[in-house]
Parts: structure tokens; C-alpha cells; sequence
């Protein structure tokens, strides 16, 4: 297991160094998931719908405006503390079409019962 | 040779009173020299001999809540209160699982509501415990829950039955967390088998209905410590409503609250948002209950036994054997 973990971060590092010239190849570039920013502040999710395709890494990269938020899904296995102020960066390859219910499971106060958005993977 | 089965000798009853749910720890009829022997194999097993009693669950009273889904604020908790005050059978306690009071942000008002629900409480004639709701203490931390109440999380022995206080709110997530997990094993191990537990706790530890926040991320942690266990009856709250399940050897009821309702989890659609069910004031307690007290058994509505080896229900609200086979050897 460990030789198979080191031959992939090789091949990543490979990969990264390939990248850092000034003419990096097109399909390189591409291989880069895709970041859709999300932000939360009581008592909601900024945007509050995300279209995703299916089978199409991407990260989400959630912030906290104010204060500790959660950012859960069961269907996609997350779940996150959003700590005020900092980025949280989550991969996500959804493989099914569907609509996906994201809620903030950290307490924030007495909206928190409504903080959620909607994840749609087509 | 005394016949009996033992399967019916002990067990949790349950019945709706809209003022949570009555539970009855109870011995049926049988002959009492088969009844002593059995009770003093549990004296010996379990470390005390458990004798017939009944506990009241109050849920979700959210002092200090003013909002359409319920504009009658405390009257259902105080009407509860006057319910169980007037019961015949006087229960041996009440245990409040969660959501005592609704959180406020202005200074000194979620103490002001903790001290209304502490005033209104008190007028119980019996005993009561508490858990918190995330409405207590997942805002701070259990702080201002601690300095009214005590321990979030705590553990007691009453007439034989062990009785166990989860905390699932105040790390801020529907969470128990490690240094819990770790106390409520240490806290089993002294116990057999057999030894009849009652947990109580706010939200649900299974994944009831995990977009509505109605799950505890660690509750399969609980469960797995819990599971060497024959007689688990979990309660909970934070539904709004009565549900039962049963998972191994734990079967877990919510109680009403005494406020607004929530909707039907499993009749809502898949994306349904979860939303308070509509006031309304020609049936002000409609939600709550109270009505089917007199509806559903008139003449006893404190108490229903009903044999759960059998799986026979109330109707109303689930029944919880909590003995079932002993080992006499």
C-alpha cells in the first residue's frame, strides 16, 4: 500500500512539474476539478443552488462568513466544520443524476433549522 | 414446577398522555412465589431487585418560543404539569429530553427562560431530569445549561432499572463525541447483560431523516456500546412527534413535544423542506396530543401494560419490553 501511495504522489508531482512550465499542455490545464465557491452566513448558503454534471470532479470551496457553520450531506459523505473566515475545500465526483440536500448541522442560532441549499447533479 | 414466562415478567408500557408519554415498568400477574424467585435472581444479577414504578418523558417544551406554529407559548408545558400532578398513579419521575427552552441572543434572556422553565417544572410533584436540546446549550457549549441544570451527560440507578442522560447537542453538531462515548462505555461495563437501561437523549441516534438534521453523526457508536445489551428502551425528542424503532436489541420512541408538531418524515416527499405543522386554533393541542388521552382509554388513561414479547402495541405510543430471556444459571 505504501509503495502504490508513493508512486502515485510520484506520478502527481510528475504531473505538477509538467504543469509548470509556460506552455503547459492543454489537456493538463483540463485535469484541474473544477472550483465552485460557496459561502454561508446565518441563516443561509450563498449560491443556494449548484449545478454539477455527473462523473465531473470538482471542489467546493465553502467559507464562512460569521460564524461556525456545518456543511453535511449524507448522500455525499460529508461533513465539514466551517470555521469563520476560512476556506474549507471539498472534492466531490457525483456519480448519480439527482438533487442533493446540503443542511448546516453546526448550530448557529434560531434559523439554523432552514440553513441549507440544494446540490443538482445532471 | 413454577411455569412463567419470564419473556412477560417485566416490561416498559407506554401510552400517549399529549404531556409526553407515561412508561410503565411493570410485573403482570403471576403467582408470587414464581415472581419473588425471578426478582431476587435479578437483585443478584443486576445488583438491585427492580420493582413496578412509571416515569413520564416531557419533550421539547422550548420555553421562551413565540411564533405562528405556536402562539399559546407555555400553556401546553403548564397544562402537562397539572396532567401529571393529577395522575392517580403518582409516577416516580419525569425526564425532559431536550429543548427545554427556545435560545435567545439578547443578553440574560436564555437565563431568564431557563429560570421560567425551572419555575414551571418545580411545580411538578415528582422528581424530573433533564437532557438538553441544541436549543439549550449548542450555542455555548453546555455553558449556561451546566450552571442551571448540572451535567449534560449523567447516569442513575432507580428500582432496578439504569437510567442513562446522552448528550447529542452542545459540540455544536448532532455529535455524542469520543470523551462521552468512552464515559458511557466505562459507565455499562459494571452492568450484566441483562440489566434492564433506559437511555434518554435529544435528537434520534439513528438516521431518521438525515436532511432534516434528525440523526447523531456518532449514534452507531452509541448503539454498538449498547448492543451486548438485551433490554435497551432509548427516548428521545427533537421530532415534535411519536416514532418508534427498533434496531437489535434497542427500540427507541420519541415523544410529542409541547409545542408545535413536525410532519410526518417518512410521509413527506423526498425534498420536502421540514416545516412546523400549521396552528390551529380551534384545535390548539391538536399536535400535542392531549385530546387522545380521554379518546384512546377513559377510564386508566395513566396506564396501559401491554405485553411486548407479543408485539402488541397501545396504538399510541410504542411499548418497550425491557426484560426479556434471563439466564438463571
Amino acid at each position: 500500500m505504501k509503495t502504490l501511495r508513493r508512486l502515485t504522489l510520484g506520478a502527481a508531482l510528475a504531473a505538477s512539474l509538467a504543469t509548470l512550465g509556460p506552455a503547459a499542455p492543454a489537456s493538463a490545464r483540463d485535469e484541474q476539478p473544477r472550483v465552485v465557491a460557496i459561502h454561508a452566513k446565518r441563516f443561509a448558503f450563498e449560491p443556494k443552488e449548484i449545478h454539477l454534471a455527473k462523473g465531473e470532479p470538482v471542489t467546493l470551496a465553502v467559507t464562512s462568513e460569521d460564524v461556525t457553520h456545518g456543511f453535511f450531506s449524507r448522500q455525499f459523505h460529508v461533513d465539514e466544520d466551517l470555521a469563520p473566515g476560512k476556506t474549507v475545500s471539498i472534492p466531490l465526483t457525483p456519480a448519480e443524476p439527482g438533487t442533493y440536500t446540503v443542511i448546516c448541522d453546526h448550530y448557529c442560532g434560531s434559523g439554523h433549522g432552514g440553513m441549507k441549499m440544494v446540490i443538482v447533479v445532471e | 414446577m413454577d411455569i412463567f414466562d419470564r419473556r412477560r415478567f417485566l416490561k416498559i408500557a407506554g401510552v400517549s398522555l399529549g404531556a409526553g408519554a407515561l412508561y410503565s415498568v411493570a410485573a403482570p400477574a403471576l403467582g408470587e412465589g414464581a415472581a419473588g424467585r425471578f426478582m431476587e435472581l435479578l437483585r443478584k444479577k443486576n445488583g438491585e431487585r427492580p420493582t413496578p414504578f412509571s416515569f413520564v418523558q416531557f419533550s421539547d417544551t422550548h420555553v421562551g418560543f413565540d411564533g405562528p406554529a405556536d402562539p399559546l407559548g407555555t400553556q401546553a408545558f403548564e397544562r402537562a404539569v397539572d396532567m401529571v400532578n393529577a395522575l392517580p398513579e403518582r409516577p416516580d419521575l419525569v425526564l425532559f429530553t431536550g429543548d427545554l427552552t427556545h435560545d435567545s441572543e439578547k443578553p440574560g434572556e436564555h437565563a431568564d427562560r431557563m429560570r421560567l422553565f425551572k419555575k414551571i417544572a418545580g411545580r411538578l410533584t415528582v422528581p424530573f431530569r433533564v437532557v438538553p436540546g441544541e436549543h439549550d446549550a449548542a450555542l455555548d457549549g453546555g455553558t449556561l445549561f451546566r450552571d442551571a441544570f448540572g451535567e449534560t451527560h449523567y447516569s442513575f440507578d432507580h428500582r432496578g432499572v439504569h437510567f442513562i442522560a446522552l448528550d447529542n447537542v452542545s459540540l455544536g453538531k448532532p455529535a455524542v463525541g469520543a470523551a462521552q462515548l468512552e464515559w458511557l462505555r466505562a459507565d455499562l461495563a459494571r452492568f450484566p447483560r441483562t440489566a434492564p437501561i433506559v437511555v434518554y437523549t435529544h435528537r434520534p441516534l439513528f438516521d431518521l431523516r438525515p436532511d432534516w438534521e434528525w440523526f447523531t453523526s456518532d449514534g452507531d457508536q452509541v448503539l454498538n456500546a449498547l448492543a451486548p445489551y438485551e433490554n435497551v428502551t432509548v427516548l428521545y425528542g427533537h421530532i415534535h412527534r411519536e416514532h418508534e424503532h427498533t434496531e437489535g436489541n434497542a427500540t427507541h420512541y420519541a415523544s410529542r413535544s409541547l409545542i408545535f408538531g413536525f410532519p410526518d418524515p417518512e410521509a413527506a416527499g423526498k425534498d420536502a423542506p421540514r416545516k412546523p405543522l400549521p396552528f390551529d386554533a380551534t384545535r390548539p393541542f391538536q399536535n400535542l396530543g392531549i385530546r387522545r388521552v380521554t379518546e384512546r382509554a377513559p377510564a386508566r388513561p395513566e396506564v396501559r401494560t401491554v405485553d411486548l414479547t407479543l408485539r402488541e402495541y397501545s396504538g399510541t405510543v410504542g411499548i418497550q419490553q425491557i426484560l426479556k430471556e434471563g439466564d438463571e444459571s
